[in-house]
């Protein structure tokens, strides 16, 4: 019920603008402040509500959409880590690292060895996303 | 009409432990990597082997598996009830050697067949029973 009340006042807008202002900045140093303001939301409010309708927070958006910047870069560049990380936002080498490790298995280095140059950017099979009830409009 | 097959599903406990398992011990190459929140569509593949990939798909609990159903699913794959393959290989042995030195867990070391392969059994990482296969020449008749 509570749920529900609140999911009404949801601003839908102001999220996809958020989101969207992640997908265009993901390589500058965003910060939490400045997108809430430029989509008109608290901070808290902000995180609250992107939580709700994207199953994340903005950061957690944001560091996806970061590593997966460097997953291309990896595969198919010829950049070194330290550009690549540098390339896609992040300002240490250690948690670039780190969090690249978390989220895909494999350090840098050894996804890099590993993956097969792409001819196209990869895509979640249509089937799979209506298997998984994912809204085919907000793939990233 | 439908010429081949694309895209093959290996059900798996953990995708980053799998990915480990399948390009490091096994020496496959990644194909896709793509994520929408906390979904990941991970393929895999051998690179003798460009159109066909292998999707590494975690049992969870969601929209396509009850809690009760990823759990059995889960307890099949762990158990080695579900298999994929075979894979084939120009030299059972030489591979089984390459593998078992990278510490995957053979339960069937190289055998002859009468039907015409030479095979081997392992395990992956999750549990999935996996067999390795060499064809032999055949005899001319």
């Amino acid at each position: 019920m509570l749920r529900d009340t609140w999911m009404k006042g949801t601003p839908h807008k102001q999220l996809r603008m958020a989101r969207l202002l992640l997908d265009e900045q993901f390589d500058t140093p965003i910060r939490i402040d400045d997108l809430s303001r430029q989509v008109a939301l608290s901070p808290f409010y902000l995180i609250r509500a992107f939580r709700h309708v994207y199953r994340q927070t903005p950061h957690q958006y944001l560091v996806a959409r970061r590593i997966a910047r460097a997953k291309d870069l990896l595969r198919d560049s010829d950049m070194s880590i330290t550009e690549i990380c540098a390339a896609v936002g992040f300002e240490s080498l250690g948690s670039f690292s780190s969090l690249f490790r978390r989220d895909a298995g494999l350090s840098p280095r050894a996804y890099r060895l590993s993956s097969r140059p792409t001819a196209t950017p990869g895509y979640i099979p249509l089937c799979a996303l209506r298997l998984y009830g994912i809204d085919e409009e907000s793939e990233s | 009409m439908i010429n081949r097959l694309s895209v093959a599903t290996i059900w798996v406990t953990d995708q980053n432990e799998a990915l480990r398992f399948y390009t490091e011990k096994l020496g496959f190459e990644i194909r896709a990597d793509v994520k929408n929140g906390d979904y990941r569509w991970l393929t895999v593949g051998v690179s003798s082997q460009p159109d066909l990939e292998y999707h590494l798909e975690v049992v969870k609990p969601g929209v396509l598996f009850s809690a009760e159903e990823a759990d059995m699913l889960t307890r099949l794959v762990q158990a080695g009830k579900i298999s994929a393959g075979p894979w084939k290989t120009d030299d059972c042995q030489q591979t089984y050697e390459t593998l078992l030195a990278r510490g995957v867990e053979f339960v069937q070391p190289p055998t002859d067949r009468p039907y015409g392969i030479i095979e081997a059994i392992f395990k992956d990482n999750s549990g999935n029973t996996m067999v390795l296969a060499q064809d032999k020449p055949r005899r001319k008749s």
